[in-house]
């Protein structure tokens, strides 16, 4: 170790620089901050080089291709009402493998790799020891939280998205593409139609942020990661009975996946948006309400993992 | 030392810090003071609060009771004033496994609001340089070992250039040759006029790098000065071995020195070196005296001359200064009792 490489500015004798690389960090008592974006980039960055976050997109990518494959292997056509919504559409048309490929992972498969997520966000942190590090840099707790939220929120839009493409992919690789028509009867063209399939994975995406909101108070509760991701995934997985329990018809418009499925109205023609509306009040309250949660637990937590 | 201690500022204070997790207390009234540019030794046991003193004073954690301020300023309440010129070292090293030992660095330096993107390349190869990492900077922290992590922990703490270093168990896991450079490297920090609080459960580390040291025993400081002032306390003993333990006795009584046996057959096996020689019983047997050497006592030479002019057969004689082991002893009690 060679002790003269680097200076320091001492309690009250200033060194002068001398590395040429340091100027930058000693230019003024404190360094000129960086933009606020480095722990953002950075939390993206651990993100999607885990080997687990490929493994959870390659595992979303192959649901529609498992759709596609089966349609086209099939010898008999699909009868219309019979599986997934859409289903009898694929053969025909390719651009509604994407469509049937989100109505299939929305229940469980979706909820499964945003419960991973969002549940490690700050447990995953404080399993690997490195939240206490992050947090005597200092990150700043309320900042590592807001970062730690839209890290999720960015997977949740990387999923549906990693789910869209696929399916638009092995479509059009096994299927005719042609105009679609609409809900209401409508033709619209291929362009508009490959529109309306993003719209639906932002709808999608938007649906889980509510989840995502719900995983990151988890997260504060514990320095197990796998005991929030669990409770997440749990957590999402009770939602979706009770709202399938017509006794609890009075709780359903407050439950965060009631609309998860409700994003027909974006195949009618004029775009019907109140759904989509319903939706994303639904889900702000809840990133409101969970967000104030984990601020209120995480921001007074004493760190001792 | 001297350009660092220009003022008689302190770069860590508490005042009666507590920690209470339940019923149990951790930190019961801790009065740090830490001057500026010392190397200050935080010592005690396993279990003796000092992890948990550092997580409060680092704001990890939140003080049940009492006040602390960290390079003058109240902490956690100037948080984000004081951590970015202080690096930490906390409980052992943490990382990403799946990471490289540079994008670790890197990651966490992107914690820091005030650490420049621009300059965190050449700032993390510094670091991984300065503690002999850089052949091992791409790869997996996975696959360090866990002296690596330890290094790779400390080039963390090295980051930016720091006004205090707060190192928790620094030589953990590390072979005597890593000891060595971390020890030089702490030298050569404190040189720079950065203050170093280096908390151990190895006392011989301690004395090897501080200036100056605390001990905590039971969540409560029992000790704190400079290591000179620490030593000062004890006493030094004069110690005789001989097999007229009784002549010696009284001969050390005439001089007003009240001599202790020592001996094997009233202390544990293998305390001293007299259980080596012969039986209890055995005429001949050696036996140890030791006798606390007062000031203005008898002059060692003079305590000599008179235990052999009064035949006493005099077969080891020496005069041992009070070791901080002993204070360290004395002060956090022996052997493994963790404090429940």
């Amino acid at each position: 170790m060679s002790s003269d490489t680097r200076p320091t500015d001492a309690a009250a004798s200033v060194t002068p620089v001398t590395g040429p690389q340091m100027t930058g960090a000693q230019a003024a008592d404190r360094p000129r901050p960086s933009s606020g974006w480095a722990l953002m980039v950075s939390e993206l960055t651990v993100l999607f080089r885990r080997r687990r976050t490929w493994a959870m997109l390659l595992a979303l990518a192959a649901v529609p291709v498992l759709i596609a494959v089966a349609v086209r292997l099939a010898s008999s056509p699909v009868a219309p009402g019979r599986g997934p919504p859409f289903l009898d559409r694929v053969a025909q048309n390719g651009l509604f493998v994407a469509i049937t490929a989100m109505v299939v992972c929305i229940p469980l498969f979706l909820p499964l790799t945003i419960g991973v997520v969002a549940g490690d966000t700050i447990a995953g942190e404080a399993g690997l020891g490195t939240l206490r590090y992050l947090l005597v840099a200092p990150a700043g707790r309320v900042r590592l939280l807001i970062v730690k939220y839209a890290g999720a929120a960015v997977f949740c839009l990387a999923a549906t998205l990693t789910v869209a493409v696929s399916g638009a992919a092995i479509g059009a690789a096994l299927f005719p593409i042609g105009p679609v028509t609409l809900l209401s009867g409508d033709t619209i063209g291929v362009g508009e139609s490959v529109l309306r399939s993003l719209l639906i994975a932002g709808y999608v995406t938007v649906s889980m942020l509510g989840l995502s909101a719900i995983g990151l108070f988890i997260s504060t509760l514990t320095e197990v990661p796998v005991g929030a991701m669990a409770a997440t995934i749990v957590v999402s997985v009770v939602a979706q009975v009770l709202d399938a329990l017509p006794q609890l018809d009075w709780l359903h418009p407050w439950l965060f996946s009631h609309y998860w499925l409700d994003f027909a109205d974006l195949l009618r023609q004029p775009l019907e948006w109140t759904s989509f509306g319903n939706n994303a009040l639904l889900q702000g309250g809840y990133l409101l309400v969970f967000g104030a949660l984990a601020y209120g637990r995480f921001v007074t937590k004493d760190i001792l993992s | 030392m001297t350009a660092a201690t220009p003022s008689v500022e302190l770069a860590i204070e508490t005042r009666g810090l507590t920690k209470r997790f339940g019923h149990q207390t951790a930190v019961d009234g801790v009065d740090l003071a830490v001057p500026r540019g010392a190397v200050f030794g935080f010592l005690g046991p396993n279990g003796s609060g000092k992890t948990t003193s550092i997580r409060m004073l680092l704001g990890l954690a939140t003080a049940t009771s009492g006040d602390i301020a960290v390079l003058g300023q109240e902490m956690p309440g100037r948080l984000r004033d004081v951590l970015p010129r202080v690096g930490a070292l906390v409980e052992g090293p943490a990382f990403y496994p799946f990471l490289s030992g540079a994008a670790n660095l890197r990651r966490l330096d992107t914690a820091d609001p005030g650490a420049s993107s621009a300059t965190r390349s050449a700032r993390v190869h510094l670091a991984l340089e300065r503690v002999g990492l850089t052949h091992a900077a791409g790869k997996k922290v996975r696959a360090y070992s866990l002296g690596m992590k330890q290094r790779l922990g400390i080039a963390n703490a090295l980051l930016v250039p720091r006004e205090l270093l707060v190192l928790d168990e620094p030589t953990n896991g590390l072979d005597p040759q890593g000891t060595r450079e971390v020890r030089s490297l702490v030298r050569s920090l404190a040189a720079e006029g950065t203050t170093v609080f280096v908390s151990s459960h190895l006392l011989a580390e301690v004395e090897q790098m501080c200036t100056h040291a605390a001990v905590m025993s039971a969540g409560s400081l029992v000790a704190q000065g400079t290591l000179d002032e620490l030593r000062r306390v004890g006493e030094a003993h004069v110690r005789v071995r001989t097999p007229d333990v009784a002549d010696a006795r009284r001969v050390l009584a005439g001089l007003g020195l009240v001599a202790d046996s020592v001996d094997a057959g009233r202390v544990g096996a293998g305390r001293t070196d007299a259980d080596r020689f012969g039986v209890p019983g055995d005429r001949n047997a050696d036996g140890l005296l030791s006798a606390p050497l007062a000031d203005g006592a008898a002059a060692p030479e003079t305590i000599v001359a008179a235990l052999v002019a009064d035949g006493v057969r005099v077969r080891g004689f020496s005069v041992v200064g009070a070791s901080l082991e002993e204070r360290f002893v004395a002060l956090t009690g022996e052997g493994f009792d963790v404090v429940q």
